[in-house]
């Protein structure tokens, strides 16, 4: 009986080591790699543009029109509540904060992740399937200088912006909302949302959120990318990983940082 | 495949919509261009009570927002709380304002309203606010009011 129970905490303890921890810490030996190698993607900056390109403006349509599509509901929600306690001038407020502190960078990093992370981590999977990375090294060419540190610091330059465009869109979508089609007062709109809006309470903690999101979701993206398996399935599965281990993070940061940045004074 | 050209382009276009969103919501949405720390000058009010007061909180005079609250302390040795108001460069007073801590609305934030005084010297940076009231604290309003309504009570006996 004992002996039973000693195989399956040793079955356990095997898991956890050989799953999670060996692969942690493979995963910070990467990071570590990838930004000991990266000064190739800023000499040769035309490498990172194009990652950017890719990264950051072909996510500019889905964040754009969910930025605006979000910050339309909550112009909508957020009225049908204040306008109970009678303070509907508010509502730029209740708009912009919680833009500005919460759903601008993390529902632009979700975002980010399902359409940007999983693309990098297929198509660094797809490279070391097809055995470019491989013919890469026999050229004496790094790939992880090459393909990876480019792609990781596009992501991370990115996302603090679409994270910012997403935030801006949702603000007007609430004022289109708000003051176009219910009729706020449009100078109570703004003047509230100035007065309770602080600049580095606010909006810089806000960008400092999307950079983590950034950092994170690519460092999850390229490392995927870089660990899967050589095979068709490897690939699919790694890319699946990558959304629902940087989702993961991203909402569990999100936790950290909200109890690091707004804890009241 | 697109050239280096193009992407370029597309990739500067992204930068500068970016940046944009970012100086919206630092301008447009927090307003970080009206009131700036670089040409203010500091006074010191002090008061038994500030409520709820909290740093950043406006000064206002004449329902004109003339400054914020810099700083808020405590000071032991006279057991007063010392409030450091950072006033906009701008707005001079004269040497005997006085200050205190009104609420605006019901139940809205507390500010401070800055009542001029008629000395023709004015203030200049680390001077102290001679004349200071209290926040009302509704407990000790409740207090006073019951106990007013005890003591009527007792004269008709």
């Amino acid at each position: 009986m004992t002996g039973r129970i000693a195989e399956l905490l040793r079955a356990l303890g095997a898991r956890i080591v050989n799953n999670w921890i060996w692969r942690l810490g493979f995963a910070c030996r990467f990071l570590w790699f990838t930004l000991k190698e990266s000064g190739a993607s800023f000499r040769r900056f035309h490498l990172t543009i194009r990652e950017i390109y890719f990264t950051g403006v072909l996510s500019l349509i889905i964040i754009l029109v969910s930025g605006l599509f979000v910050g339309m509901v909550l112009g909508l929600q957020g009225y049908d509540t204040l306008v109970r306690y009678g303070s509907s001038e508010a509502l730029g407020v209740l708009v912009s904060l919680s833009l500005v502190r919460e759903l601008g960078p993390v529902v632009a990093g979700l975002l980010f992740a399902s359409r940007a992370g999983s693309a990098i981590t297929a198509e660094i999977g797809l490279m070391k399937a097809t055995e470019q990375l491989s013919a890469m090294e026999m050229m004496a060419v790094d790939p992880i200088a090459r393909v990876v540190a480019p792609r990781f610091w596009a992501g991370v330059i990115s996302m603090p912006l679409l994270a910012a465009l997403f935030s801006a869109m949702g603000v007007f979508g609430g004022y289109l909302v708000g003051v176009r089609l219910i009729g706020v007062d449009e100078g109570s709109f703004w003047s509230q949302m100035q007065a309770a809006v602080d600049f580095r309470e606010d909006v810089l903690n806000g960008v400092i959120k999307s950079l983590v999101f950034g950092v994170a979701v690519t460092w999850i993206a390229v490392y995927e990318g870089y660990d899967a398996p050589p095979t068709a399935e490897g690939v699919s599965g790694a890319t699946t990983r990558t959304v629902v281990t940087s989702s993961l993070a991203i909402l569990a940061l999100d936790f950290v940082l909200t109890a690091l940045m707004f804890r009241g004074h | 495949m697109m050239t280096r050209k193009e992407l370029d382009l597309w990739v500067g276009i992204f930068a500068v919509i970016g940046i944009g969103a970012m100086l919206f919501l630092s301008l447009k949405v927090a307003n970080l261009a009206s009131f700036s720390a670089a040409d203010s000058y500091q006074i010191i009010a002090k008061f038994d009570n500030i409520g709820g007061l909290k740093v950043r909180a406006p000064v206002k005079s004449a329902g004109v927002v003339v400054g914020r609250v810099g700083d808020i302390r405590f000071d032991n040795e006279s057991f007063e709380a010392v409030v450091a108001l950072n006033i906009d460069g701008r707005y001079q007073f004269p040497k005997d304002s006085s200050a205190k801590i009104l609420t605006s609305g019901l139940l809205g934030e507390q500010y401070i309203g800055l009542s001029p005084g008629g000395d023709s010297v004015s203030l200049k940076s680390g001077d102290t606010l001679k004349l200071t009231q209290s926040a009302v604290v509704l407990e000790n309003l409740i207090g006073q009011f019951l106990y007013n309504k005890a003591a009527e009570g007792d004269g008709k006996k």
